[in-house]
């Protein structure tokens, strides 16, 4: 990549001073979002594009901080000049949600009445609350209408909820790797999840990097996010050193790298906005107002639908996917949907791949 | 030349089952001012009808359109694809039963040259309407205009009306006199009362 292809960013603050209500019932005495833009919003406004990021995202979606950085932002493949999401078109507008730690309001923030980190204080956020703050940074940004609303997992779901709460404030919708609601093994899964954190003695004595805790939640999110195949592929059955050991150190390949994760994670994240993450997660279901029925909660949307699925994705199966776009049809909306050939699991949604990119591209690109 | 559009009235909305590259829907988007939706199968042809702006459902109609409300759409419009289907009476009732109307077209296995080749060289049939070898068919239910009729028949499915043409074709005296013999594919314009 030469030079001037390098898109170097730079991360920016708003700040809500107003207490903002949550779906809870709890109050956020203010908050401040941190986020990135990429491209150049046009002069009627028109090419605006949010991105929402899942469940360990956060605002630095794409480019670089600076020439020496290494490390680009998690969505790079798909964000950049002349890419899917192609910053010589569209303003691209990236955050961290409420709740996160990288630097929006969140546990790790100082609590303004107790002078203290909020930690466990902070209340629980839910996607639609997220969508509400983003509607203030929309607000904020002066932007009329998105372009669009994209995001793969958690920030399908996002995407969704804005369909659904703000249908006028978006063109189009870009869900990918999502699902109407979790199933019941996911659940399942981020209790597991929790459970590890939680009873970290370390996260009780109040740590909130407890290393062990929040390294094994990883772990487990992590195996669940590649496919069998792509695993397979990736570590096989390699070993560390030449031959077994018979004991309980490092000896495949595959435990080496999910050590490794799960201690890189456990010291950039925050266990207690990892508790949030997959609470928000657990509590997704817009249908839940309309008993289930999604085409009924989706009457209102009148942007087009883009959904996406990968078929060796299994923690948000094609099925899932195939949900939304079975009430997208019956509630007679634009919608379409494509399940793309992939072996990596639900990281597809992450990585570079023709057909998923292209669809994106004249998906953009179409008329409203 | 007689088309399936032609049989489409303005403003409707339509469900096109193995939609190809969404010329179909593109037409009756800019000319009828029609909706459309398609269903399709193959990735590049999903990726054409994107190119175009058309909305497209990846999804193997084999697996049933269970997805798709009675009645939802002004017209069905399943054109020489019903052959190639692994239960063509399955999707028949489905189709019928989907769109107030529906278009099925089929290519003829009874038409001359397919029943000359056979008798004559002892080969499966090769014509316009059926290109391919027998080992690279996509065809798996090949049918005559008879057979089809008689499918219609037994699902009680009312056959509003028949054109018959070759393929880049129009409607001949000898197809009219001898549809079954003569015409290399049948448009039918089929409804079913409930």
């Amino acid at each position: 990549m030469s030079k001037q292809e390098i898109l170097l960013v730079k991360p920016k603050k708003f700040f809500i001073k107003d207490a903002f209500k949550l779906e809870s019932g709890e109050e956020l005495d203010g908050f401040e979002i941190i986020y990135e833009t990429y491209g150049e919003l046009n002069s009627d406004k028109s090419n605006a594009i949010l991105i929402c990021h899942a469940l360990s995202g956060n605002h630095h979606a794409a480019g670089y901080y600076s020439e020496d950085d290494k490390k680009p932002g998690w969505w790079d493949e798909l964000i950049g000049p002349g890419k899917a999401f192609d910053t010589n078109k569209y303003f691209i507008v990236s955050l961290n949600n409420l709740g996160g730690c990288h630097g929006s309001t969140g546990p790790g923030s100082i609590n303004k009445k107790t002078k203290k980190e909020f930690a466990s204080e902070f209340p629980i956020i839910t996607v639609s609350d997220w969508v509400k703050s983003q509607n203030l940074l929309r607000e904020f940004l002066e932007i009329d209408k998105w372009l669009s609303v994209a995001g793969g997992s958690l920030g399908g779901m996002q995407a969704l909820q804005w369909s659904i709460d703000f249908p006028d404030k978006l063109s189009k919708a870009i869900i990918i790797a999502a699902a109407p609601k979790l199933s019941t093994q996911n659940i399942a899964f981020n209790e597991v999840a929790r459970q590890s954190i939680i009873s970290d003695p370390d996260f009780e004595k109040g740590d909130a990097h407890p290393k062990k805790g929040l390294g094994l939640a990883r772990m487990l999110g992590h195996i669940t996010y590649l496919s069998e195949e792509s695993m397979k592929h990736k570590f096989g059955r390699e070993l560390k050193k030449e031959k077994i050991e018979y004991g309980y150190d490092v000896e495949f390949e595959i435990e080496s790298y999910l050590r490794y994760q799960a201690s890189n994670f456990a010291e950039s994240f925050n266990a207690h906005t990892y508790l949030l993450m997959t609470k928000a997660l657990d509590y997704f279901d817009p249908a839940k107002k309309n008993d289930g029925d999604l085409a009924k909660t989706l009457s209102d949307s009148i942007c087009q639908f883009l959904v996406i699925s990968f078929k060796s994705d299994w923690r948000f199966a094609p099925e899932k996917s195939k949900e939304i776009v079975d009430a997208l049809i019956e509630a007679e909306k634009s919608v379409s949907y494509l399940n793309i050939d992939s072996i990596q699991g639900h990281d597809s949604f992450l990585l570079q791949n023709a057909r998923y990119e292209n669809a994106i591209i004249n998906f953009l690109k179409a008329n409203v | 030349m007689f088309e399936i559009k032609d049989w489409i009235s303005k403003n409707s909305k339509v469900l096109d089952l193995g939609c190809g590259d969404g010329s179909l829907i593109d037409s009756l988007i800019k000319e009828k001012s029609s909706s459309g939706l398609g269903i399709e199968i193959d990735n590049e042809k999903i990726n054409k009808c994107l190119e175009k702006g058309i909305s497209v459902i990846q999804q193997d109609i084999d697996n049933g359109l269970e997805n798709f409300n009675s009645l939802s759409f002004d017209y069905v419009v399943m054109s020489q694809s019903i052959q190639a289907l692994k239960k063509p009476e399955v999707a028949l009732e489905e189709i019928v039963r989907i769109g107030k109307e529906s278009i099925v077209s089929i290519p003829n296995f009874a038409n001359i040259k397919c029943r000359v080749q056979l008798l004559l060289t002892g080969q499966m049939p090769i014509s316009n309407a059926l290109p391919h070898d027998w080992y690279s068919t996509p065809n798996l239910h090949l049918c005559s205009l008879k057979d089809f009729e008689e499918l219609c028949k037994k699902l009680e499915i009312t056959i509003i009306e028949r054109r018959l043409s070759k393929i880049n074709g129009e409607e001949t005296f000898l197809m009219k006199a001898f549809p079954n013999l003569f015409s290399e594919v049948a448009l039918y314009r089929l409804v079913k009362e409930n």
